[in-house]
């Protein structure tokens, strides 16, 4: 982002810009410091990288709901789809780029590339349409990859790769690895993704989005939010700019994908499921459509909280449930708002 | 011969979906939302069911009205507290409390009434009617939710297009502020097709029971998730347009099974319904306004 | 942050003053909540059982179990792994299911913390890893001894499998099956699958094995789906013999279950509820005493689990102040050494890859009874 674009900027838009990225940083800092220090437990410690993916999720996904303004139910696919084409890219380069940073990038690099192209197939009829059928359509292709992924075979011995579907036919000579197994998924992965890729990524994922949000495409991704008809009408080509929006969202949320899955030992394609898809969704909903600050500290605070939920055992995804509907209410009803606020004056302090 | 066994299949397996899907576009017909959690809502009416008929020893069809009661009462409940608040809210937030709706009932599914399994017992004595020598067969629990849903459809049909209410749902799907100059209760309509919506889940869990006799708290979910896009399928909003697009989605679902992959079949399943939007933009049936709830 | 310094600095103190006698920390993780959770609320509970008679002993060894919820997810596993770690615990149960077994084992392996698992079976989960252990049978041995048994019994020459594809424990019997089947003159004459959201509805399966001619149906699965299917086949008229594994068991006490149903149903299996030894009786009627219901082959894993570590910290003459690092190695010294009689199998010994080795029972349902084999 070029400094002059950022002063062309109405000031309070700025400064929004500004304050997320600072708050990312200070707030990497801080875990980074508390994380060295062993103040945090092994159980945050361990979630780090899981947020970060999350939360980069909720940019791509913002970018698609709230900028774009179309709902997509879909988006774990693309995060499927880069996280099984940077894995196995992954493994396919362990012998020879043995710098693990190196290779971590790389794959998430190839798994976005991966990601852009499935966005872009599935934008060609996606795009089409409009409203809760666009919004089915994308359920639809979500559940379509998950399928062919859970059927998908490859393989990798001293002659080549081999790849076969519904059932493995693979030949593989002696020593070599069958990598992706069908519903079995990915095993034995080895675990490079770190926090600081994870922090990298997202500040990445941010200076795409707020330039493309604040660059002409971005005023013309409102445009057709708000009017489609109006921002059709002044001869706005629609199709590209969706595209635009949408392949982009796809490759981050690719990239995403491949840090996630490469901080496990395992994948399955199962994981990415519809409610996945559904668990972003409520990030972006609840952080605020379109603010890209809100759905980042709502990742965070929903991956978290199921897991300080623990201690009621039994009761913890109930409670999770109960916390999801009242937060809802909460944001949304006139009422239950201004009932809140008279209870507790320091209420969005706590937010925070 | 197996080609028509697999079809009966598929129009057994569609009715359910069929009856599934009316909940779903009638509410979306109204308060355009999508509620997620009325698959769940078909699990409480199996769990009830099950309750009133295996333990209490009620009459199977006395164990469904009992189950109807109960759906619809919850839906009532489920309606006033989580989203009646959120009627002037954005959609996107009613549909995020439905998804929490829908984790809440399974959770609570989960603490009453454990995790395993219970085998539902069947409304009908389990058996199967043969014709041509036996090489046909039709099971009884087929017949049943085949008329059950050609019933349904029917009475539902006449309901919105006759009765006082019905019109006012009418009324409301079109327009709801010139429907409230009329003098419509436009809010006391909305609760009141939710009521309905959830007593037809009590039955369409009884009978998916009854087809498939396992229950468990996610037992709906899935169902659910089918059923809604049945209810696409068909053009949302529209209640005979749910009606053939749960009945095609079940035999395209069973013929795919069969004939292309038992593996992919929900792949293809996703797959025609994405070509069906594509030439018609709004559902089978989508456009018959008229008809819309 | 502070808050939480000074709550952990309280905690500390008051474990430290008020401790109970020491035990060994034992924690595990599984599906509690969600589809899967049948099974992890069933280890659960068995292991429990098991820790509260060892504790009521009173013996030198006692334990303390904690089991974290993972809903049947690799990621979920990791964290409620890493709340494990955070409370303490110093040997691990690993994950109930499979899949999330793999990547905590991952994590035992790293952290040097022993694991030994009730139920995950597939190989990955030990592979490459010298601390961690599996009480169940190991899936492809399953395969194997099944198609043996039916040729060997001449109970069928056409068979017709239906197996779950998304399923490790599934689809690893299912592919020593079909390569063992042939060798044994066995034909295999359809063979059809079924998903996780596509298990409810298994009309097809049962038409193209009916058409084919299979006079026996190999069931490689949980009871559940099981149960489906011959529900299923009873509605279309459709009466070969069914062949079942250890997943099967289980399906006679779900509530509900139209025995009959079952009438004629042959399956391998280590653990089954009505054996008439003294150690299952007393086991099964605990269970049903606290959680109303008859144990499965999941709650036995677990009860066996937490004995067979009692019986080697016992050898090891290990005690509850020793660091898991410590106790891993012990373990491992123990486990590839000792041979361990549960209600799971006689003569139980272990390899040194992690593998277990007992000898599945043929059974047959005769009058909603299993009644032994041969």
């Amino acid at each position: 982002m070029t400094m002059k674009r950022l002063i062309n900027l109405k000031r309070a838009e700025a400064r929004k810009i500004y304050l997320t990225y600072a708050v990312v940083i200070a707030a990497y800092i801080i875990c980074q410091v508390m994380s060295s220090t062993g103040l945090f437990s092994s159980s945050m410690r361990g979630m780090l990288v899981p947020i970060c993916a999350y939360m980069v999720m909720a940019v791509s996904l913002n970018l698609v709901v709230g900028i774009l303004g179309e709902l997509s139910l879909g988006h774990a696919g693309f995060m499927s789809v880069g996280a099984f084409s940077g894995v196995a890219s992954a493994i396919l380069m362990q012998g020879t780029i043995t710098n693990a940073p190196l290779r971590l990038a790389l794959a998430m690099v190839i798994a976005a590339i991966f990601a852009a192209i499935a966005g872009f197939l599935i934008g060609i009829p996606v795009l089409r349409l409009k409203g809760d059928y666009l919004a089915i359509v994308t359920l639809a292709f979500g559940e379509i990859i998950k399928s062919i992924l859970n059927n998908f075979y490859l393989g990798m011995d001293s002659e080549g790769i081999q790849i076969s579907m519904i059932t493995d036919t693979t030949r593989l000579l002696k020593g070599g690895r069958l990598i992706i197994r069908g519903p079995m998924g990915i095993s034995g992965i080895q675990k490079i993704a770190t926090f600081t890729a994870g922090f990298v990524l997202l500040m990445i994922a941010l200076m795409i989005v707020f330039n493309l949000v604040n660059s002409r495409s971005g005023r013309a991704f409102m445009a057709i939010r708000d009017d489609r008809i109006a921002a059709e009408s002044i001869g706005l080509d629609i199709t590209k700019y969706k595209m635009m929006a949408f392949v982009m969202s796809a490759a981050i949320a690719g990239a995403a994908g491949a840090l996630f899955a490469m901080n496990y030992s395992t994948i399955v394609a199962n994981k990415f499921d519809f409610n996945t898809s559904i668990l972003i969704l409520v990030f972006v909903v609840l952080g605020g459509q379109g603010n890209m600050l809100g759905g980042i500290i709502a990742a965070a605070v929903l991956t978290i909280l199921p897991e300080k939920l623990r201690e009621f055992s039994e009761y913890r995804m109930l409670l999770y449930a109960v916390v999801l509907i009242v937060m809802m209410l909460a944001t949304n009803n006139a009422e239950v708002k201004s009932f809140l606020a008279g209870l507790n004056p320091f209420r969005r302090k706590e937010a925070a | 011969m197996i080609f028509l066994n697999y079809f009966i299949s598929g129009i057994s397996l569609g009715s359910i979906y069929a009856i599934i899907a009316l909940g779903y576009t009638m509410v979306y017909g109204i308060a355009k939302m999508l509620n997620f959690a009325h698959g769940d809502v078909i699990m409480v009416g199996g769990y009830i069911c099950f309750y009133a008929v295996a333990r209490y020893g009620m009459n199977p069809f006395l164990g469904v009205a009992v189950a109807v009661v109960g759906c619809t009462l919850l839906g009532i409940i489920v309606e006033r507290l989580a989203y009646k608040p959120l009627r002037q809210a954005p959609s996107l937030a009613v549909l995020i409390t439905a998804i929490g709706m829908s984790y809440f009932l399974q959770n609570t599914a989960l603490l009453l009434w454990s995790s395993n399994p219970k085998v539902f017992p069947s409304i009908i004595e389990r058996g199967s009617f043969k014709l041509f020598d036996g090489r046909l067969s039709v099971s009884h629990v087929t017949v049943l939710t085949i008329a059950s849903c050609l019933v349904i459809m029917g009475v539902l049909t006449l309901f919105i297009s006759k009765t006082r209410l019905g019109k006012a749902m009418r009324a409301c799907s079109e327009d709801k502020g010139a429907a409230q100059l009329m003098g419509i209760n436009v809010n006391a309509t909305i609760s009141m097709t939710f009521a309905i919506g959830s007593g037809l889940a009590a039955i369409a869990g009884a009978l998916l029971c009854s087809a498939y006799p396992t229950l468990m708290p996610t037992t709906g979910s899935l169902p659910g998730i089918k059923a809604f896009t049945a209810a696409v399928f068909g053009g949302i909003g529209s209640v005979p347009g749910a009606f053939l697009g749960g009945l095609m989605l079940g035999v395209i679902e069973i013929f795919a099974k069969a004939y292309i992959s038992s593996q992919l079949s929900d792949a293809v399943v996703f797959a025609v319904l994405i070509v069906v939007l594509l030439v018609k933009p709004s559902g089978l049936l989508g456009r018959n306004i008229q008809e819309k709830v | 942050m502070r808050k939480i310094l000074t709550c952990v600095i309280i905690l500390v103190m008051a474990s430290a003053a008020f401790g109970a006698p020491a035990a060994f920390k034992l924690g595990g993780t599984g599906p509690l909540t969600g589809g899967a959770a049948i099974y992890g609320m069933a280890a659960r509970n068995g292991a429990q059982i098991a820790v509260d008679e060892i504790n009521a002993m009173g013996g030198d060894i006692r334990f303390e179990l904690r089991y974290e919820d993972d809903t049947h997810d690799a990621e979920k596993a990791v964290n409620a792994y890493n709340a494990l770690k955070d409370w303490g615990m110093q040997l691990s149960l690993g994950s109930v299911t499979s899949k999330p077994c793999e990547a905590t084992a991952a994590e035992n392996f790293a952290d040097r913390i022993f694991a030994l698992t009730p139920s995950a079976s597939s190989a990955a989960v030990t592979e490459g890893k010298d601390n961690v252990f599996q009480m169940c049978f190991v899936d492809p041995n399953q395969g194997t001894a099944s198609a043996q048994y039916i040729a060997s019994k001449g109970l069928a020459k056409k068979v017709a499998v239906i197996w779950k594809n998304d399923d490790v424990y599934s689809k690893g019997i299912r592919d020593t099956f079909v390569e063992k089947a042939p060798e044994a003159g066995l034909e295999i004459v359809s063979e059809t699958t079924f998903a996780d959201g596509n298990d409810t509805d298994f009309s097809v399966q049962l038409t193209e094995a009916q058409t084919k001619g299979a006079e026996l149906v190999f069931l490689p699965m949980y009871y559940q789906p099981a149960s489906l299917i011959l529900a299923q086949a009873q509605a279309m008229g459709y009466a070969p013999k069914w062949f079942g594994v250890d997943g099967m068991d289980g399906i006679l006490t779900m509530e509900g279950f139209d025995k009959s149903l079952a009438e004629g149903v042959m399956l391998l299996t280590p653990f089954n509820a009505d054996a008439k030894d003294e150690r299952t009786q007393k086991f099964v009627a605990e269970y049903k005493r606290r959680f109303g219901e008859v144990p499965n082959q999941f709650a036995a894993d677990g009860y066996d689990c937490v004995y067979a570590y009692c019986q080697a910290l016992a050898q090891a003459k290990a005690t509850p102040d020793m660091d898991a690092a410590t106790l891993c190695a012990k373990m491992i010294e123990q486990f590839t050494t000792m041979t361990f009689n549960g209600v799971t199998g006689e003569n139980v010994r272990w390899s040194a890859n992690g593998e277990v080795t007992k000898d599945p029972k043929g059974m047959v349902i005769k009058g909603g009874v299993y009644v032994g084999l041969d």
